[in-house]
């Protein structure tokens, strides 16, 4: 099993779910994070004159999904995040060692 | 001396108008701290409430409006408000119980002494801040307010000020620049950006100290008649003027900010104040353009360029557009407004030397008193907090509290 790790553009949330339930992925989390990366930041302004925010406001997904699975699930990712302008984001794939479902105690595959 | 019911009510109306403004502002420097400092910063004009409003009943009229020592001071004859009763003042405001006006004026304290915080939030000790505050009512406001209003040499000078420009404003500005110079700098000014938590609570706290405006200004004229009209539209105008000039300033450099306009209008209230029952309303309008010029290049110069770190910009807002103020009062009353004061519009010049040399007194006054107070206070008991306790915050280092508390919502 792997934990696919994405940090997306918050306007692309509603395509990545769709894109992950369409290769059969209901279950995620999502928590909102900032970041920085290439993307150069925001400029705001105070009552006299500007500054840079330079960590951005993005979101992280995570879904754990099996092995056999990663390169669809990634692909289906990348389709729904990508806009081609700098501030896509990344992924980040990790194994995971045990999966266990709290309601039940299965674990392993059948509690993905 | 009869009461006059209609004069009576608006003055009533007005005190609970201006003690408004007191957590308007709190709003208003609350939501432009940092998160973790929020609740003390609203805390630091809450709290002046509780202590503006018992010492003034103890001995701030007294002092204040009490019975003239030298032109600097009043007596103690006003004590806990002995003679202070529902029958109108033999010197003040004739048409309303003292009582009245007594709580009118003491609104007046508490929000002067509120606004100090401005430059010091983030860093001073709370305990310190509550001993600087009722010594700077004591030593420094209760003396000018009775220099300009209780019959104190000010006044015989002829200098204009209708509602407080100078008593209030550049008075407290000038203090908050005093104390904001003892204190220091917060710790990673300026090289940290240090955003506002929350620019909709400026907004709030903007719009009721322009609501409050109203009785601090239209209040001013202790009637409400014509007096108190004309002082109402000068304030809405000059606030209007202001508000929208900031907001063009800031878009000429990027785009139209909303704290910026609720600075300016902030601004223009501060300008008008002073002026706002002696001049006309195209009048107000030039204060409110001119002020968000003055205080939006003061602010760049005082924070960007000199790096002092008056937190909240009280100087820049309410000490140089107090000086503004003062100054376009000199210049542009008239008595086709009201015959009691006259300005270089009518061809009394000497009006704006009048008006330099309270600013000049009340300002050196200001600075050098606070700059004593705020040493003896750091010398007994310390103004800053303890390093740690600034990079906590004060919410949790102070008041052990924190404004958005709980992992669940």
């Amino acid at each position: 099993m792997k934990k696919i790790e994405a940090i997306i553009r918050e306007e692309r949330l509603e395509a990545v779910k769709k894109s992950l339930e369409d290769v059969g992925y209901m279950g995620i989390t999502v928590t909102e994070v900032v970041g920085r990366g290439h993307q150069k930041g925001l400029v705001l302004q105070w009552r006299a004159g500007e500054y840079r925010v330079d960590l951005l406001p993005k979101l992280k997904i995570e879904v754990v999904v099996m092995d056999e699975d990663v390169s669809k699930v990634s692909s289906s990712i990348i389709t729904a995040a990508r806009t081609g302008e700098m501030g896509d984001g990344k992924i980040f794939i990790i194994p995971v060692e045990n999966v266990i479902r709290i309601r039940t105690g299965e674990d392993g595959i059948n509690a993905v | 001396m009869t009461i006059n019911s209609g004069d009576t009510a608006w003055l009533l109306v007005s005190a609970a108008l201006v003690m408004f403004m007191t957590p308007g502002l709190a709003f208003f420097y609350g939501g432009m701290a940092r998160r973790k400092n929020l609740l003390s910063t609203l805390m630091m004009s809450f709290v002046m409430i509780g202590i503006g409003g018992l010492i003034w009943v103890l001995y701030g009229y007294s002092l204040g409006f009490g019975p003239d020592i030298g032109g600097f001071i009043g007596n103690l004859s006003f004590l806990g408000l002995k003679g202070v009763g529902q029958t109108p003042s033999a010197v003040y405001a004739s048409t309303v119980p003292q009582l009245a006006f007594m709580m009118y004026q003491g609104m007046f304290a508490i929000i002067a002494v509120a606004l100090i915080t401005g430059s010091v939030v983030e860093r001073i000790k709370f305990s310190s801040l509550i001993v600087f505050a009722v010594a700077w009512l004591t030593f420094i406001y209760f003396p000018v307010a009775h220099w300009v209003w209780g019959g104190g040499w000010l006044a015989r000078l002829g200098a204009l000020d209708f509602a407080g420009g100078t008593v209030v404003h550049l008075n407290a500005g000038v203090s908050a620049l005093a104390l904001a110079f003892l204190l220091g700098k917060r710790k990673g000014f300026p090289q940290d950006q240090m955003e506002p938590n929350n620019i909709p609570l400026v907004v709030l706290g903007a719009g009721i100290l322009w609501f409050g405006w109203f009785g601090f200004n239209a209040g001013s004229a202790l009637s409400s008649g014509g007096l108190a009209s004309v002082a109402f539209v000068n304030t809405n105008t000059a606030a209007a003027a202001a508000s929208l000039t900031w907001m063009f300033l800031s878009w000429r450099q990027r785009k139209p900010a909303v704290l910026g306009a609720v600075t300016g209008a902030v601004a223009g209230l501060v300008a008008i104040t002073p002026a706002a029952g002696y001049v006309t309303p195209v009048a107000a309008i030039a204060i409110g353009i001119v002020v968000s010029f003055v205080s939006f290049y003061s602010l760049i110069l005082i924070k960007s360029k000199l790096k002092f770190d008056d937190s909240l910009d009280v100087f820049a807002c309410h000490g140089m557009g107090g000086i503004w103020g003062a100054i376009a009062t000199g210049i542009f009353a008239t008595t086709m407004v009201n015959t009691a004061g006259s300005g270089a519009v009518d061809g009394n010049w000497v009006q704006i030397l009048r008006q330099l040399a309270a600013v000049g007194a009340v300002a050196g006054f200001a600075f050098a008193g606070s700059l004593i107070i705020g040493k003896v206070v750091d010398a007994t008991l310390g103004l800053r907090v303890r390093q740690v306790d600034e990079t906590v915050g004060l919410d949790i280092s102070q008041h052990g509290e924190r404004a958005y508390g709980g992992l669940m919502r």
